[in-house]
């Protein structure tokens, strides 16, 4: 039976819903242990233990773990997988996981399989390519310790369980002092996290301007939804760069995804694939998001949003 | 202080990819080619730290077939003093390009290794990653801007939450993202100085590295298809619609 390090995601004393996330693409290759590297990570040891699937949770407290940097932590897993000798190690295809996996398939001399949408057997998953206009079937070699991201996208998170046991230990791994955390600027608010908000509503280039951009927040806000953002609209600093959604920006998988002049680049396809309803308003009745929109409205987003919030 | 940078040859950003039809992979001959989007940021950073004087000498590299040299030459054309291509006719997978890559930086001893964050064709996002932990390196992923002083890179980097700052002593592999530069239009007199620059070619025997068995696609499928979706011709009937829907 294949058995799952899982690399859980946390800031500030709370576990990330893609640790959640990438549980269920973990329970599906077999047993798991989640693994939380973390200083004073008690509370996040904790809700990891109740995500169902959760076998065991190993607690690595120490100072260093402080900031999540690779260069840290990729050391430390590996020894703590070797330790448990476990089949495979997890983690979230989230901007963290993206950092840290690669760096601890080198280390093992292993490979890694980014981006797991499916998992069909332990050592066969799907994954997309060419910003998922295509979906590969890979088969990974069974000798070494496999290594994968999950597409959080692809899997919808966990339910409950009744806490299983979580064990303090320390791992004897040689860290190293080249790389120091400086800072982190979020752009913050209390608008629902737009990886984890089942609503989304997002903007494009055709919002013009930072300051038009505030009619899409306004949208958002009415309808109790995330917002994200074209390139485009990124590039164009009409917003931060982490609203972005598309292939190098979000994966999101909302049940609604509102988007206003957002034309509809593959690029940006790539990122709302997976979302339950797409709506998209755009002045330009040839704009390719009409070709993947489940309800397509052609019309002036300045028009459009204030009548719905009048509506609604 | 000398830079190290990496570059890829992919089916440009614009081709709409077909999956052939009898799902042994995609269509790649007879489209069009370019480098990879990431690798052009990387360029451009590795020749804006020229301009500024940070750095002397820019090497590009790459690993792949007789085509692959072209891309070379987009490089010299942005303005690297020379490249090196590491001839390989099969589709390399991060762990042997990472091996290479490690290879050549032992070789070349580069201050900093600039790669794009991820190639736009398989989308794996490995390769800077595992080349810096194959040095023992530090890395800075997805740059969003960098600072070179006193033997450290001061590198803010594009993540989930925002932007996340880390300094890194040099010698480190810094890959880049969307937001770090916007690279430069190419000049007639460039392009027809890069062709006189020198290519270095290796293969895998000079550097010592074997292939490691990686992944093996066992098909290829074009994504799941969306259901047809309804147009509609006012916000009344988009609201009716998402309120049928349950969405609202």
């Amino acid at each position: 039976m294949a058995s799952v390090l899982l690399i859980a995601q946390h800031l500030g004393g709370e576990l990330n819903n893609s640790t959640s996330k990438a549980m269920a693409c973990a329970k599906d290759i077999g047993d798991v242990t989640v693994a939380v590297f973390a200083e004073s990570g008690q509370s996040v040891a904790d809700a990891a233990a109740t995500l169902d699937g959760a076998t065991k949770v190993v607690l690595v407290d120490r100072a260093e773990n402080a900031e999540p940097l690779a260069a840290i932590l990729a050391p430390q897993i590996v020894k703590l997988a070797q330790d448990l000798g476990v089949s495979h190690v997890i983690g979230p295809n989230t901007t963290f996981g993206k950092d840290l996996m690669p760096r601890v398939a080198a280390l093992l001399d292993s490979v890694m399989v980014t981006d797991i949408m499916a998992v069909e057997a332990p050592y066969t998953f799907q994954r997309p390519i060419y910003a998922g206009n295509a979906v590969v079937t890979v088969e990974a070699p069974q000798d070494g310790i496999l290594v994968g991201s999950a597409r959080t996208a692809s899997f919808k998170s966990v339910g409950e369980q009744a806490a299983c046991p979580v064990e303090a230990v320390s791992v004897d791994a040689e860290l190293p002092s080249h790389t120091r955390f400086v800072k982190r600027e979020g752009a913050g608010g209390d608008r629902p996290d737009l990886q984890a908000a089942p609503k989304v509503v997002s903007g494009g280039r055709g919002v013009g301007s930072e300051e038009n951009f505030e009619i899409i927040y306004r949208m958002a806000d009415k309808i109790g939804a995330g917002v994200g953002a074209s390139r485009a609209a990124v590039d164009s600093g009409f917003c931060p760069n982490d609203m972005q959604v598309g292939q190098t920006g979000k994966v999101i998988a909302p049940e609604l995804y509102m988007c206003f002049g957002i034309s509809g680049a593959i690029q940006h396809l790539a990122g709302i694939k997976d979302a339950g309803c797409i709506v998209a308003v755009n002045k330009d009745e040839e704009a390719s998001i009409f070709e993947v929109a489940d309800i397509g409205l052609v019309g002036d987003l300045f028009e459009v949003i204030p009548e719905l919030e009048s509506k609604l | 202080m000398k830079v190290l940078v990496s570059v890829k040859r992919v089916v440009d950003y614009n081709v709409r990819i077909q999956v052939k039809g009898d799902g042994s992979g995609v269509q790649t001959e007879g489209v069009k080619h370019s480098m990879n989007p990431f690798d052009e940021i990387a360029v451009e950073q590795a020749i804006r730290m020229k301009e500024a004087g940070t750095a002397s000498e820019v090497i590009a590299v790459t690993i792949g077939d007789d085509k692959a040299v072209e891309t070379l030459r987009t490089a010299l054309a942005f303005g690297c003093d020379k490249a090196i291509h590491v001839k390989v006719d099969e589709a390399v997978e991060p762990p042997t390009a990472a091996a290479v890559f490690a290879k050549l930086a032992e070789a070349e001893g580069p201050d900093v290794f600039l790669m794009g964050k991820q190639a736009i064709d398989d989308d794996s996002n490995q390769t800077g990653q595992m080349t810096s932990a194959r040095l023992g390196w530090p890395q800075a992923t997805f740059a969003s801007t960098i600072e070179i002083a006193d033997g450290k890179a001061t590198v803010a980097r594009e993540v989930d939450e925002g932007l996340e700052t880390i300094e890194v002593d040099l010698p480190a592999v810094i890959t880049t993202d969307l937001r770090l530069n916007e690279p430069r239009y190419l000049k007639l007199p460039d392009i027809m100085k890069a062709k006189r620059k020198p290519v270095d070619t290796k293969s895998l025997d000079d550097l010592g590295v074997t292939p490691k068995a990686g992944l093996t696609v066992t098909k290829t499928a074009p994504p799941p298809e969306r259901e047809a979706g309804i147009m509609v011709k006012s916000t009344d009937e988009l609201i009716s619609a998402l309120k049928d829907k349950g969405l609202l």
